[in-house]
């Protein structure tokens, strides 16, 4: 197909002034590519969080709990801002409608925000109970006190809870940190295990911040692709046209953004899964942008051409540069942080041209016109 | 739901005095789109848009007369475009709040309370007709004078045309009009007469506003074989299903082997 298209000298057409045929999109930059990107990143760190919790990788869950949890939040403010009556945001949730993805997207994107904030939930009555720890008594045997005692409640039998480190370690100054090595499954419980329903309600979050963890490996996967089908889903001939790539790409920048994450905030010794998903996601989205120029043709052109083919050409490097510094790495922090940035550029590249891509297919009444007058002449020519 | 109303202009009789333009924007109070001198033709309004929901296109061309290389003629071509009110609207599909919907006639409007300026709409329609208004913020386009309907009026622009070249009705009987002045177009020697939009076999089910044009579509401004979006969106959801899979199983795969923890 892609020869036979090769072989039509350039495309005539006729046209009204050289007017377009449709409105190009009018979302905003960067409000519409960093949520595309937001959402992506959440997604994947979202899955990447529940695999971490059935595989033990506590530290690197954290992390991607917390990246989740900012990723929605912020791809939500994004998506709110975008709208030409942010007041009536709401209005989306109005009615359930399967004929439109961005209906799709907002109520997969509602429950996401809750199933990570949920998630969350323990981190944070991890982070009190370690302020409350404190302010009971501030000696490091007292907290050592503390962590032990814990060992006979709940949280314990929830193996992956991570309460107070991840947050404590955020907020708290070096100085009140524990040491390093100490196992840090739930060290708040016992001190607010004496508070009655507070301390029930407590002891029950981590239980139902996992599950919401499980349940956001639902949610993740969708948030990280619907975008594509968001985008295909118009009468844009560079976007319909690539509804089998976009998915892909989609895809594979989330986890290349999610993988980044998790080499960012997360120590490098405890990184591993992080870095080999960086690796991945960058061969997946570098493969699947290739397939969908190749395949598209004169409807693909927009892709490579003006400030689209810039956007997605430094896309191509960051992202095939990030994930071969991803897959060196190892324990060098200075090259993971590289790595990671190059990533996260290289995903916000990717939305950004994919946009531009989009606006340049829609300006130019060559892609609406050729290729709807090559299907109109289809039937004529077979007898 | 009452008969399917709708719109036949036939653009062979088209005089270009855009009476049908002021019509719509006196009654519908549609604000100024601009004067922008285009320096292309007599049309400075340009396309269809929020603040243009009857557009006259003029193309000035010559044409060889007869068919047979004869010497050239002028020939003017004028048109009155329109939101088409498509069967299978994709505006309609993709809106996520439901502000738009599908009248009673059959035809598709914007409930300007609802709408919150999502802008899937805008680049959604095959035909490029409706946009956003920035300053208001929310999407706007012709309503085939719902207001007036209801009351049992005709439609603004129709009742504005001074030589019946937008004519409204039900559409079934505006079809059969149309075939009828397409035979007796070409009879007088005018092949080039086509319809455009007329028939429920085409990739939108049927315009609820369809057209008689005397060159291809694409001279008008028009998509010469428009499809709407959403007739893929199946497919569409298949891939992007895969592609979520694919994502699940790279994180478990990631996750599943060994970590090579040392610290
Ligand atoms: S022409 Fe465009 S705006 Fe009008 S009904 Fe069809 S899809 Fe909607
Ligand atoms: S801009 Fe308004 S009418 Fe258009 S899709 Fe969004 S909510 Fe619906």
């Amino acid at each position: 197909m892609t020869r036979e298209q090769a072989m039509v000298p350039e495309a005539e057409f006729r046209s009204y002034y050289g007017q377009p045929v449709i409105k190009a999109p009018i979302w905003h930059e960067p409000h519409m590519p960093v949520y595309l990107y937001l959402g992506g990143l959440s997604g994947a760190a979202s899955t990447m969080a529940a695999a971490a919790l059935l595989s033990g990788h506590d530290r690197l869950g954290r992390t991607a709990r917390v990246t989740a949890v900012l990723g929605a939040v912020a791809g939500a403010g994004c998506l709110v801002a975008e709208l030409g009556r942010p007041e009536r945001f709401f209005n989306m949730l109005r009615v359930f409608k399967p004929t439109s993805p961005m209906s799709m997207g907002s109520w997969t994107l509602a429950a996401h925000s809750a199933l990570t904030s949920l998630a969350l939930a323990p981190t944070i009555t991890g982070a009190l109970g370690s302020v409350a720890a404190r302010s009971a008594s501030r000696s490091a045997a007292s907290r050592s006190a503390v962590s032990r005692r814990s060992t006979s409640g709940f949280a314990t039998r929830v193996a992956v809870t991570p309460p107070a480190f991840a947050i404590r370690a955020a907020v708290t100054p070096p100085a009140f940190r524990p040491a390093r090595g100490s196992r840090w499954s739930g060290g708040f419980h016992g001190a607010l295990s004496g508070e009655g329903a507070v301390g029930a309600l407590v002891a029950g979050l981590p239980v139902a911040g996992d599950a919401a963890v499980v349940v956001s490996a639902l949610t993740g996967p969708l948030m990280a692709t619907y975008t594509a089908v968001l985008l295909a889903d118009t009468a844009v001939p560079a976007w319909h046209a690539a509804h089998r790539e976009l998915p892909f790409l989609f895809a594979g920048s989330a986890l290349a953004s999610a993988g980044a994450a998790g080499m960012l905030g997360t120590p490098a010794a405890q990184a591993g899964p992080a870095r080999a998903t960086a690796v991945l996601g960058a061969a997946v989205e570098t493969v699947a942008g290739a397939v969908l120029e190749r395949r598209l043709g004169l409807v693909g052109e927009p892709y490579g051409e003006g400030r689209a083919g810039r956007l997605l050409r430094a896309a191509r490097a960051l992202t095939v540069g990030g994930g071969l510094l991803a897959a060196v790495a190892g324990r060098s922090r200075p090259l993971a942080a590289m790595s990671g940035l190059a990533l996260t550029a290289g995903a916000l590249c990717t939305r950004f041209g994919v946009l531009a891509a989009g606006r340049a297919s829609a300006a130019d009444p060559k892609y609406t016109v050729v290729p709807q007058r090559r299907l109109a002449e289809e039937p004529e020519e077979t007898p | 739901m009452a008969e399917r109303m709708g719109f036949f202009t036939d653009t062979s009789i088209c005089i270009g005095c855009k009476a049908c333009e002021v019509a719509c924007k006196e009654w519908n109070d549609v604000p100024d789109d601009g004067f922008v001198f285009r320096a292309t033709s007599y049309d400075n309004t340009g396309s269809l848009g929020a603040d243009t929901w009857r557009h006259v296109a003029f193309i000035e061309q010559r044409a060889p007369a007869g068919g047979d290389g004869g010497e050239g003629i002028d020939r003017w071509l004028m048109s009155s475009d329109v939101c088409k009110h498509c069967t299978h609207a994709a505006c309609l599909d993709v809106c996520p709040t439901g502000a738009l919907f599908r009248t009673e006639f059959g035809t598709v409007v914007v409930q300007a309370d609802i709408c919150n300026g999502c802008g899937y709409c805008v680049p959604a329609c095959p035909y490029g007709v409706i946009d956003r208004r920035e300053r208001d913020g929310r999407a706007w386009k012709c309503t085939m004078c719902y207001d007036r309907q209801l009351g049992g009026l005709e439609p603004a622009c129709a009742k504005a045309c001074p030589t019946d070249s937008i004519q409204f009705g039900p559409l079934d009987e505006l079809r059969a009009r149309a075939e009828e002045r397409v035979t007796a177009l070409h009879e007088a020697g005018r092949p080039e007469a086509r319809l455009y939009g007329e028939s429920p076999d085409d990739g939108v089910g049927g315009a609820g506003a369809f057209f008689l044009l005397l060159d291809d579509p694409e001279v008008y401004g028009l998509p010469p074989a428009p499809v709407v979006t959403t007739r893929d969106l199946p497919q569409m959801w298949r891939w992007a299903g895969g592609a979520a899979l694919t994502l699940a199983g790279a994180l478990a795969l990631c996750f599943g082997v060994p970590s090579r923890r040392r610290g």
